[in-house]
């Protein structure tokens, strides 16, 4: 497939719930992105793959403008809609749409407060202060999370005693609270163990059920695991998107083949 | 921990079962119909032959898949590669018994009934519980039962050389037809290559549980 066509990868294969239109992305002068042309159907978990520096993550951060913090980060031409709403419009809320589209990064970061308070922060800055109402939420997002049974005794202690993996469940659980619809997830393995590693990818394929996931990962054993479709960049241009069985057992683009049998990257 | 995919492997495992029956199936029925000039039943043997053919492709298909897609090792990298090689050993028997029912039909329909099958009817008994027993051995996983399918394949072998002798040179008095004593070398031949995919799948069984 080529990205030099307007040709949009993945239509009419589910229900999209992220559009990307001839979307190109520059750092300053340095273009990141090339005309991206891509459907990413709700309730999947789409990876994204390819070397270092091919734009995936510069490309997962443009879905909840994470990228607006970068002073010279710019979109030159295209658009992101999500829900059919172009995201880079004026009149987009930036706080609502982050609320819609929650981010787990490669390094958990729970704030230095208690288990229970990670998961109730956005709660209360939205103005609940009910306490039945925050700790239904708490347990049900750590239970979404895989955490409720190992944390329930301690729910007051810091969430920086917590393991690694427990962390980042807790980050997890902490992105749910708010209830988003797409949670972008930027290689959050990277920094566990394989079981901890385990845990996040049984994780999130329980959560596919209700949430759309985006995931950045180096691991393409991971990317076969846990995705049902993928996308390879190389060099910001989107070079094959498909099922993630099709894409790892017959590519149909040489540069995805190479790449994903490690010949190259 | 029980990850959310080896669901895959106990699918693949009830497809290679499923496989092992059909194979088996045909088996007994493309001999039991020459043995009892049963052409219905020869028939329905004929029938099963593709019906195999695709569940050993799509036995390969999901094997590739889950190698791929699932980074495999130790014991369900084995399993997998079993997988591979059993559906292969068993659609080749798949293959045997086709083989053996078009004969039959040849026979059958030339000459109506089968006159001469000499240890034919003995070796098929012992085939087809090797067959049935290497498949229980890789349900059960049973080292014990497959150790003995792979002991009986040299007697099977021993009276296919007798069938070949005696159905080559003919013996006094016998007036079937050469071409029909043709055809049955060839059933016995099939009949004993049948024993070998047994005692293969019989093989690799002891391989899944053993790892050597």
């Amino acid at each position: 497939m080529s990205t030099e066509s307007n040709k949009i990868a993945g239509e009419g294969t589910g229900t999209p719930i992220i559009k990307i239109r001839n979307f190109d992305f520059a750092y300053g002068d340095s273009q990141a992105l090339f005309n991206i042309n891509m459907d990413i159907n709700e309730k999947e978990v789409t990876a994204f793959i390819g070397p270092s520096g091919c734009g995936k993550s510069t490309f997962l951060r443009c879905f909840n403008r994470m990228n607006d913090l970068i002073d010279i980060a710019r979109i030159k031409t295209g658009e992101i809609q999500i829900s059919d709403v172009n995201i880079y419009d004026k009149e987009v809320d930036v706080i609502e749409l982050r609320k819609h589209v929650g981010m787990v990064f490669q390094k958990s970061n729970p704030f230095p407060k208690s288990i229970y308070d990670n998961i109730a922060y956005g709660l209360r800055i939205q103005g609940v202060k009910k306490k039945v109402e925050l700790d239904e939420v708490v347990e049900r997002c750590l239970r979404s999370a895989a955490l409720w049974d190992e944390v329930k005794d301690r729910l007051s202690e810091s969430a920086l005693g917590m393991s690694g993996g427990q962390q980042q469940r807790l980050c997890i659980a902490r992105a749910l609270a708010v209830q988003p619809k797409i949670l972008l997830m930027d290689e959050p393995c990277s920094a566990l163990d394989p079981i901890a590693t385990a845990k996040v990818e049984e994780l999130i394929h329980e959560l596919k059920k209700d949430y759309t996931i985006v995931i950045v990962t180096h691991s393409m054993q991971q990317a076969a695991r846990v995705s049902d479709r993928t996308a390879f960049f190389y060099l910001g241009k989107l070079i094959e998107y498909g099922q993630t069985d099709q894409i790892f057992m017959t590519p149909r683009d040489p540069q995805t083949e190479a790449y994903i049998s490690g010949r190259f990257g | 921990m029980k990850r959310y995919f080896h669901h895959e492997l106990e699918d693949l495992r009830s497809k290679l079962i499923l496989i092992g029956e059909k194979a088996n199936n045909a088996a007994k029925l493309a001999i039991d119909g020459f043995l009892t000039n049963d052409l219905q039943k020869v028939e329905h043997a004929l029938t099963l032959d593709d019906e195999i053919d695709k569940m050993e492709a799509t036995i390969d298909q999901a094997s590739v898949r889950y190698i791929t897609l699932r980074s495999p090792v130790s014991s369900d990298v084995r399993f997998i590669l079993v997988a591979i090689k059993a559906s292969h050993d068993l659609e080749r028997a798949g293959d045997e018994a086709h083989s053996i029912a078009k004969r039959a039909r040849n026979i059958l329909v030339r000459d109506g009934q089968v006159e001469n099958a000499v240890s034919i009817e003995e070796m098929s008994d012992l085939t087809c519980k090797m067959l049935q027993d290497a498949i229980t051995a890789f349900i059960e996983e049973d080292v014990e039962l497959a150790q003995d399918v792979i002991s009986r394949d040299k007697e099977v072998d021993r009276l296919n050389k007798k069938n070949f002798k005696a159905l080559a040179t003919g013996s006094e008095g016998d007036t079937t037809e050469a071409s029909t004593r043709f055809e049955t070398i060839f059933i016995s031949k099939s009949i004993e290559r049948i024993a070998d995919h047994a005692k293969n799948l019989a093989e690799e069984t002891i391989y899944l549980l053993h790892g050597s």
